[in-house]
């Protein structure tokens, strides 16, 4: 640009990932969206000749729709924008959250208004079934079914709670919703209330939370002094408010019976099922329980209806689901996408791969209830049921991405460590079960383990979960049972050979000094804690196994690649 | 429902006024993302920097908070409504960037580095 003397004219400026990286490099000119991709440096020139300076377009560099074989040229025409489909998110990042207004704008409250005039309790139920939304906390019960059950149930009062105790490492998708839009959820809490006869509405966060939590509460606050919160909203007769309820951050009170009990002031641990919270919940009353992300939902079902909703999505599975990705990716963050969707989608396009270039190695859906899905994987279109027949869950939505450096047992491990940590420890099968099998892989990470012991923890795997109490348990071995099915060749390398793969766990692992590599810098000697490195300047440095802490100091410090990890 | 409509459609009309005015008099608005990943990453002092340059530089805008625009990868992030102009979100904002893009973008449309693409799509280009 600046050779054709056209740097006050165009500018030429790098951005982010486009997401989609599989034809990259990408070439965006605007004002016009022509999107070129893969565009390489001899490409550059022509577009400079033809785009910049004639205005003409490089038909050659656009992208070609591969269903149809037609070239598009407006970026905003191609497929790939419209992988991601923002409902539940579709305020977050645009409204302001501590403005009513904004959201009354933006269509809010509307739901509301529309199922008051317009709808019985009965047909906005039927509206909900036919939406086929199902919970999004993690189980995907249909959402519809539930506020039937619970509208069946004779009472003189009902709840409605909101489940926003959200307890999955790596997982934040209720709390940006909150944070972003918690007017979307107060406005579905009334219609859910309408429906199944319920006047107060329960939202239980946890503590940690606090900022969502207060804007709940100038949520809260502003609904109840439009009328749109309190007695007769909108003149519609119907009497709702919402309390907010904290959680002390227990994984368990996720689980809506002991949630429940929490809110009551109990122990926050599980009861049996039936009876169900809908028959017999908050107080011993009917009580409907759906997550944040659900509820998120709901407005947009009354407002573009039950068809449009259940239009997107897969046969089974409607809509879409909000997804945390983390761990070794390169665009961390939030993604809402349409279930169906594969998992390489999200990974290497929406996701734009894995950090530094690394291989891909698995990606850990569903939390500590969850499990590891593998290259294998890939192409399968993610939706609650082949999640489950994959051996893993939908969960909550958090999506942890793991890459050639991660050791599948260290990562069952952690699972299991956050389980025993968790497990409130009412059924013994979860309290003393996960105990013993974190302690069997435990052994295995120190080399203490042999192939029996693999038996004996599938055996006790099978144990836990088909004898504990709530999901907690049941679905604990998960982590466990999908690493040992998809990388079984890590667990015998590690119990066989007494070797860790990945280099990962600090029992099986020495670093040694490459004598060829060393060039005798001291780097790793001055950076090494306990001073275990003997060795002068230039000369070869030699690590004191009996010293050596396996901090990994010496291997980030060297520049030589003469530190080995073996 | 018929105040609900009412109050909507004034509502509308006064943010339409504020967002989309294609005049050229129409006001610079910033949204900056104040969830709990921006802020941890420095999407406070963004915004104040924000409010107060604004004010000292006599730029005619309106700063306010919203939720996380999902790319926490690259917080704080901010998108800037020009008026007559597509939004754009910016990454990494800290206090250089943000006096960069007041400068470069939002006095002379020039645009700046660090723009992050919009890649999804929303409910109402459904309809």
């Amino acid at each position: 640009m600046n050779a054709q003397d056209l740097q006050d004219e165009v500018q030429v400026v790098t951005t982010g990932c486009f997401g989609f990286c599989e034809k990259g490099p990408i070439v965006k000119v605007i004002p016009d969206n022509t999107f070129y991709v893969s565009v390489e440096p001899g490409d550059a020139g022509e577009i400079i000749a033809e785009h910049a300076i004639k205005g003409r377009r490089v038909d050659r560099l656009l992208y070609v729709d591969p269903t149809n074989k037609q070239q598009i040229a407006d970026s905003r025409g191609m497929g790939f924008y419209k992988k991601q489909i923002r409902i539940a998110l579709r305020n977050c990042g645009l409204i302001d959250p501590e403005n009513i207004d904004e959201y009354l704008a933006a269509d809010g409250y509307e739901a509301m208004g529309r199922v008051f005039a317009e709808m019985s309790p009965e047909e906005a139920i039927q509206e909900m079934i036919d939406s086929g939304l199902r919970g999004r906390g993690g189980g995907g019960f249909p959402a519809g079914i539930k506020w039937q059950i619970a509208s069946k149930v004779e009472a003189d009062q009902k709840y409605v709670v909101c489940n926003a105790d959200e307890g999955d490492p790596g997982a934040f998708m209720d709390r940006s919703i909150l944070e972003g839009d918690p007017h979307s959820v107060l406005e579905a809490m009334v219609i859910n209330g309408y429906c199944i006869g319920a006047t107060k509405g329960l939202i239980y966060i946890r503590a940690e939370y606090p900022l969502a939590i207060n804007r709940l509460k100038i949520a809260i606050g502003q609904a109840r002094d439009y009328g749109l919160l309190g007695k007769d909203i909108l003149g519609s007769g119907f009497d709702f408010d919402v309390e907010i309820r904290y959680g002390a951050g227990a994984f368990v009170c996720g689980e809506e019976t002991a949630l429940i009990h929490s809110m009551e002031g109990e122990r926050g641990e599980p009861t049996f099922k039936p009876p169900f919270p809908a028959q017999s919940g908050y107080l011993g009353k009917p009580t409907n329980v759906n997550n944040v992300e659900t509820f998120a939902n709901v407005p947009v079902i009354f407002n573009k209806g039950a068809k449009w909703f259940a239009g997107i999505g897969t046969e089974k599975s409607k809509g879409t689901k909000v997804f945390a990705l983390a761990g070794k990716i390169n665009n961390v963050g939030l993604i809402e996408v349409p279930m169906g969707i594969t998992l390489r989608e999200v990974i290497f396009e929406i996701g734009g791969g894995i950090k530094d270039g690394k291989k891909f190695k698995a990606v850990q859906t569903g939390g500590p209830s969850g499990g590891c899905l593998t290259e294998k994987h890939l192409d399968t279109p993610i939706d609650f049921d082949n999640l489950l027949s994959a051996g893993s869950m939908m969960g909550s939505g958090g999506m942890i991405v793991m890459d050639e450096d991660d050791c599948m047992v260290a990562v069952a491990k952690f699972y299991l460590d956050f389980t025993v940590e968790e497990s409130c420890g009412k059924c013994s099968p979860c309290r003393i079960g996960n105990k013993r099998l974190y302690e069997l892989l435990d052994n295995i990470t120190k080399g203490q383990a042999d192939k029996e012991d693999l038996e004996n923890m599938r055996n006790l795997c099978g144990v836990i979960r088909d004898s504990s109490l709530c999901g907690l348990g049941q679905t604990s071995p998960n982590p466990v049972l999908s690493t040992m099915d998809n990388f079984m060749d890590e667990y015998i390398a590690h119990v066989e050979e007494d070797r860790c793969p990945s280099g990962v766990c600090k029992d099986l692992i020495r670093y040694e000094i490459i004598p060829e590599n060393c060039v005798g810098c001291t780097a790793c000697a001055r950076n090494c804690p306990v001073n275990c490195i003997a060795g002068e300047r230039k000369q070869l440095h030699v690590i004191d196994q009996s010293l050596c802490i396996k901090c990994n100091a010496c291997f980030e410090k060297c520049k030589f690649n003469a530190v080995a990890i073996i | 429902m018929a105040d609900l409509k009412k109050m909507k459609g004034e509502l509308q009309s006064k943010i339409a006024l504020r967002e989309k005015s294609d005049k050229p008099e129409g006001r610079v608005q910033v949204k900056v993302a104040m969830a709990t990943c921006g802020i941890a990453s420095g999407a406070k002092e963004v915004m104040e920097y924000m409010v107060d340059e604004m004010d000292k530089r006599n730029i005619d805008a309106i700063v306010t908070q919203t939720g996380c625009m999902g790319y926490c990868y690259a917080e704080p992030t901010i998108e800037v409504n020009l008026p007559g102009h597509e939004p754009l979100v910016f990454g990494y904002v800290d206090i250089k960037k943000a006096d960069e893009i007041i400068e470069k973008y939002i006095r002379n449309q020039e645009l700046v580095e660090g723009i992050i693409p919009m890649n999804y799509q929303t409910i109402e280009k459904n309809k």
